[in-house]
C-alpha cells in the first residue's frame, strides 16, 4: 500500500513508476538478517556447497565491517528488511509463462515493446528472482550466454567460478559483502570471442514489495574482441518505510573488447541505493559505464574502470539529478595499472527543491603506467538556493610521465538565461527545462536514440511542479 | 481602435537604485521610433522593464497595451502578446540547439493559449519557414543546429536576434543596438528584414547610436534620453543631429536630466 501520495502528487513528484502489483509470493524469507536465513536463500536456490560458503564467509565480513564514514547518511535498521522474495515458481521463456500480475508491471513499464523494437535480448527481475528471460536465437547459437546469475552457478560454473567475487571480493566494502551474502538474480553474460552483439540486451528490475531488499549479482565477461552493450533500468512504487537495492556488478573486457553498460534508474524517495560497479579492462578494450541516477533516497555508487593492460580505455558518463529528500553521492573511479591507457570521465548533476547531489572521483595513476591520461569534467547546475552541491575529486599519481586534466564548475540556473527565453514566449518551467536539458546534451547525445529519449522524458518528469 | 504601446511617468529602479525617472511614450502600430541617448541613459533599462525583466522593478507608472494594463505580467505573457525585445547582449543557453528553442517559442507565441507539453507546431512547417528566413538574411541553415548563441559572434547573435523576431512576428519589438557588430552588408540585409516584416505590421522602438538602421527605416519619431528621462522628440532630422553633433545642445537644454546623469554616473563610481 504506498501511503500520502496525494501529497506528493501535489508536488508533481510521482509518477507512472508509483504503481503497487498485488503478488503472491511463492516464498518469502523471514525478515532480519542471520546465518540461519544466509544458508536458507542458498537452499531454496539448491546452491553447491562453495556459494554457501561464500555466503556464510561474507556474511562475517559484513558483521565484522563499519558503515562508511563517507558518503551520505546510512540509516538503514538490517533486522527491518527482507531478504529474498520468491515471486515465481518458474522462470518464464515467454512472457505468458509470467503469472498475470508481474507481466502486466512489466507491461505498464514498456518492456515486451522495447523487446519487440531494439532488444538482442530481456531478464525482467521482480524481487529477488528473474522472472522472465529471453535471447535472440542466432545469438544462442554464436555461443552467447544471457542468463539470471543463479541459472549460471548451476549450468555454467567452469566460467563464473574463474570470475566471481573476483573483481569486486566481499572484503571490498560493507555493502559488497552484503551482496555477497544474500545476493539473488541479476544478469550473466558471457560474450565469446570476436561476437558482436548489434542490439542491447536489457534487464529491468523492479522492486514491489515494502521494506523489500534487493540484491542482484551481475557478471558480464566480454572475451576478446567481442562487443556488447547491456542496459539496465531499476524503478520502485513509493512507500514510507525504507527499501533497499544494492547490488554488486563485476565486468571483464578482455582485449580488443568492448563493453557499454548503461543504467538508467529511477528509484522512488525512500529507496537506499548502494551499489558497487567495477570493470577490469584488458589490452586495447573500452569499457564504458553510462550512468543516469534519478530518484531514491540516497545513491552511493561509483563505476570503476581498472586498465590492467596497455592501450586499455574506461569512459564514465554519469548523470545524477536529486530532488526534495533525495541525496545523489555519485562518481566515478578510474585506475590506471599499464602504460598509455586512457580514461575519460563526465559527470553532470543537477539540484532542485532541496536536493543534494555530489560528485565523489577518483583518479589513480600507478608507478610505471607511462603516457597515460585522464581527462575529468564533472558540472552541477543548482536549480534553487535550497539545493546544495558538492564535489570531491581526489587524485593519486605516482608517476611522472602522465597528463592529467581535472576541470569543475558549478552553475546556478541564472535569472539572465530564464528571463531570455521567456521573453520569447516559454514558461519559467518550460525555460528551466529547457536548460536543464542542455546542460545534460552533451551527455545525453552519447547514448542510443531509444535510451536518449527515455532519459531526457524522466528528467522532465523531474522538472515538472519545479516552479511555483 | 489602433494598437497601441503607452508608458506613462514610468520610474524603474533597478537593486533599489532608481534609474527610469519618469518615461513617457507611445508606440502606434505601424509607427517606427528611434531612442538615442548617451551610454547608460537608461534606453536599455526601458527595453527590460517594458519586456518585464523581474530585476528592474517598476515603482511607478504604467506600462499598457491596447488600453490593458501589463506591468504585472510576466514576460512570457508580454512575449505572447506580441511584444518582442531584440537583446543588446543575448544570452547563451549551452546545450539547446537553435531550432528546438525558436519551434518552442514560435509555437507558444502563435498560440498564446498553448499549455505546457501541448503540441509543437509540426516540424515538417516549422523546417520550411524556418529555412526561408534563415535564407532571407543569408544565414547558412546549419546554424540551426548550434547551441542557442553559444560561441556565436557578435554578428552571429545580432542575426539570431532578427531571425527570431522574423519568426516570432511581434506587434511591437524594441530593437536594442541590433545595428552594433553587424558588418556593412549586414546591417543592409537586417534594415531590410526590419523594413520588411516591420512596414504597417509592428510598432519597432529602434535604439541605436548610429544611421545605419534608420536609413531603411526612417523613423516617425525620434526620442533623446538623458538621466533616465525622454527629454526631446522631434523627427528624422533629430537622429541625424545626435549622431553628428552629440549630445552636448541636449545636456544645456536640460540641466535637470543633466544633473540625474551625473548623479548616475556618480552612483556608479561610488558603487565600483
Ligand atoms: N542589471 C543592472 N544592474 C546594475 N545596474 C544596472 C543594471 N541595468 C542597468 N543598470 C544601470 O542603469 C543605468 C542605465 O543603463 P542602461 O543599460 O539602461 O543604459 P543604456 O542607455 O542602454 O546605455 P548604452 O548606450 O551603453 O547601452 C546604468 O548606470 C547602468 O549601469
Ligand atoms: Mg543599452
Amino acid at each position: 500500500m504506498a501511503t500520502d501520495v496525494t501529497e506528493e502528487n501535489a508536488l508533481g513528484e510521482i509518477n507512472k513508476y508509483d504503481f503497487v502489483t498485488p503478488s503472491h509470493d511463492v516464498f518469502k524469507a523471514e525478515k532480519g538478517l542471520n546465518a540461519d536465513i544466509v544458508a536458507q536463500i542458498s537452499e531454496m536456490k539448491r546452491e553447491p556447497d562453495w556459494m554457501r560458503d561464500f555466503r556464510l564467509d561474507s556474511l562475517k565480513i559484513f558483521e565484522s565491517k563499519p558503515m562508511p564514514k563517507w558518503g551520505g547518511n546510512i540509516a538503514i535498521n538490517f533486522q527491518d528488511i527482507y531478504y529474498y522474495l520468491k515471486p515465481a515458481n518458474e522462470q518464464g521463456r515467454t512472457w505468458d509463462d509470467v503469472p498475470q500480475e508481474i507481466k502486466d508491471t512489466f507491461d505498464k513499464l514498456g518492456i515486451p515493446e522495447a523487446e519487440k523494437k531494439y532488444l538482442a535480448g530481456v531478464k525482467a527481475q521482480f524481487e529477488s528472482e528473474v522472472v522472465y528471460g529471453s535471447l535472440q536465437e542466432d545469438l544462442g547459437n554464436q555461443g552467447v550466454l544471457f542468463t539470471d546469475t543463479d541459472t549460471a552457478v548451476r549450468e555454467h560454473p567452469e566460467i563464473l567460478r574463474e570470475y566471481f567475487g573476483k573483481i569486486i571480493p566481499p572484503t571490498d566494502n560493507k555493502f559488497a559483502a552484503l551482496n555477497s551474502a544474500v545476493w539473488s538474480g541479476g544478469s550473466f553474460i558471457y560474450v565469446p570471442p570476436g561476437v558482436k552483439i548489434d542490439f542491447p540486451l536489457q534487464a529491468y528490475f523492479r522492486i514491489n514489495a515494502e521494506q523489500m531488499g534487493q540484491f542482484e549479482r551481475t557478471l558480464i565477461i566480454v572475451d576478446e574482441g567481442a562487443e556488447v552493450h547491456y542496459v539496465e533500468g531499476c524503478t520502485a512504487p513509493m512507500y514510507t518505510t525504507e527499501s533497499l537495492h544494492s547490488a554488486v556488478v563485476e565486468v571483464i573486457v578482455k582485449k580488443n573488447g568492448r563493453c557499454r553498460y548503461t543504467t538508467i534508474q529511477n528509484w522512488a524517495n525512500n529507496i537506499y541505493n548502494l551499489v558497487t560497479k567495477r570493470a577490469m579492462a584488458y589490452e586495447n578494450s573500452l569499457m564504458e559505464w553510462i550512468d543516469g541516477n534519478l530518484g531514491s533516497h540516497l545513491t552511493m555508487k561509483y563505476p570503476a574502470v581498472y586498465m590492467m593492460e596497455p592501450g586499455a580505455r574506461g569512459e564514465i558518463l554519469s548523470i545524477a539529478f536529486s530532488s526534495k529528500g533525495q541525496h545523489q553521492d555519485a562518481g566515478a573511479k578510474v585506475v590506471h595499472c599499464a602504460p598509455n591507457t586512457k580514461s575519460r570521465i563526465i559527470s553532470k548533476s543537477i539540484s532542485k527543491n532541496g536536493g543534494r547531489s555530489s560528485y565523489r572521483g577518483l583518479c589513480k595513476v600507478e608507478d610505471g603506467a607511462t603516457g597515460c591520461k585522464s581527462n575529468v569534467v564533472c558540472d552541477a547546475l543548482i536549480l534553487d538556493p535550497d539545493s546544495r552541491s558538492d564535489t570531491y575529486p581526489y587524485i593519486e599519481v605516482e608517476e611522472q610521465d602522465v597528463q592529467i586534466e581535472h576541470e569543475a564548475s558549478v552553475s546556478r540556473i541564472g535569472e539572465e538565461q530564464l528571463f531570455y527565453l521567456m521573453s520569447r514566449g516559454l514558461t519559467e518551467a518550460e525555460a528551466s527545462s529547457m536548460i536543464v536539458s542542455g546542460f545534460i546534451e552533451p551527455l545525453i547525445k552519447e547514448l542510443p536514440m531509444e535510451y536518449a529519449v527515455e532519459m531526457n522524458r524522466l528528467i522532465e518528469l523531474q522538472m515538472e511542479g519545479s516552479v511555483g | 481602435m489602433a494598437e497601441t504601446l503607452k508608458i506613462t511617468d514610468l520610474h524603474v529602479a533597478v537593486e533599489g537604485k532608481p534609474i527610469l525617472r519618469g518615461v513617457n511614450l507611445t508606440i502606434n502600430r505601424g509607427e517606427t521610433h528611434a531612442l538615442m541617448g548617451p551610454n547608460g541613459s537608461g534606453k536599455s533599462t526601458l527595453g527590460f522593464a517594458v519586456m518585464g525583466h523581474p530585476g528592474y522593478e517598476i515603482t511607478s507608472g504604467s506600462i499598457s497595451l491596447n488600453g490593458e494594463e501589463i506591468a504585472e505580467w510576466d514576460a512570457t505573457q508580454r512575449s505572447r502578446a506580441g511584444i518582442f525585445m531584440a537583446f543588446q547582449r543575448p544570452m547563451a543557453i549551452p546545450g539547446v540547439k537553435l531550432a528546438d528553442f525558436l519551434r518552442h517559442a514560435t509555437t507558444n507565441v502563435r498560440n498564446p493559449e498553448r499549455r505546457e507539453g501541448a503540441e509543437l507546431i509540426p516540424m515538417r512547417q516549422f523546417r520550411k519557414e524556418l529555412t526561408e528566413k534563415m535564407e532571407h538574411l543569408r544565414m547558412d541553415t546549419e546554424f540551426a543546429r548550434r547551441y542557442v548563441n553559444d560561441g556565436f559572434s557578435g554578428g552571429e547573435m545580432k542575426r539570431a536576434e532578427i531571425l527570431q523576431m522574423a519568426m516570432l512576428r511581434p506587434k511591437f519589438a524594441i530593437l536594442d543596438e541590433t545595428d552594433s557588430g553587424l558588418d556593412v552588408d549586414a546591417v543592409k540585409l537586417a534594415s531590410e528584414s526590419i523594413a520588411e516584416i516591420g512596414g504597417d505590421q509592428m510598432g519597432i522602438l529602434i535604439i541605436t547610436h548610429h544611421d545605419k538602421l534608420l536609413e531603411r527605416n526612417a523613423p516617425d519619431f525620434t526620442h533623446v534620453m538623458l538621466g533616465g528621462r525622454i527629454v526631446e522628440t522631434g523627427g528624422i532630422e533629430l537622429a541625424t543631429e545626435l549622431y553628428t553633433e552629440g549630445y552636448d545642445r541636449i545636456r544645456a537644454a536640460y540641466p535637470e536630466a543633466a544633473e540625474a546623469e551625473q548623479e548616475m554616473v556618480g552612483k556608479e563610481v561610488e558603487a565600483v
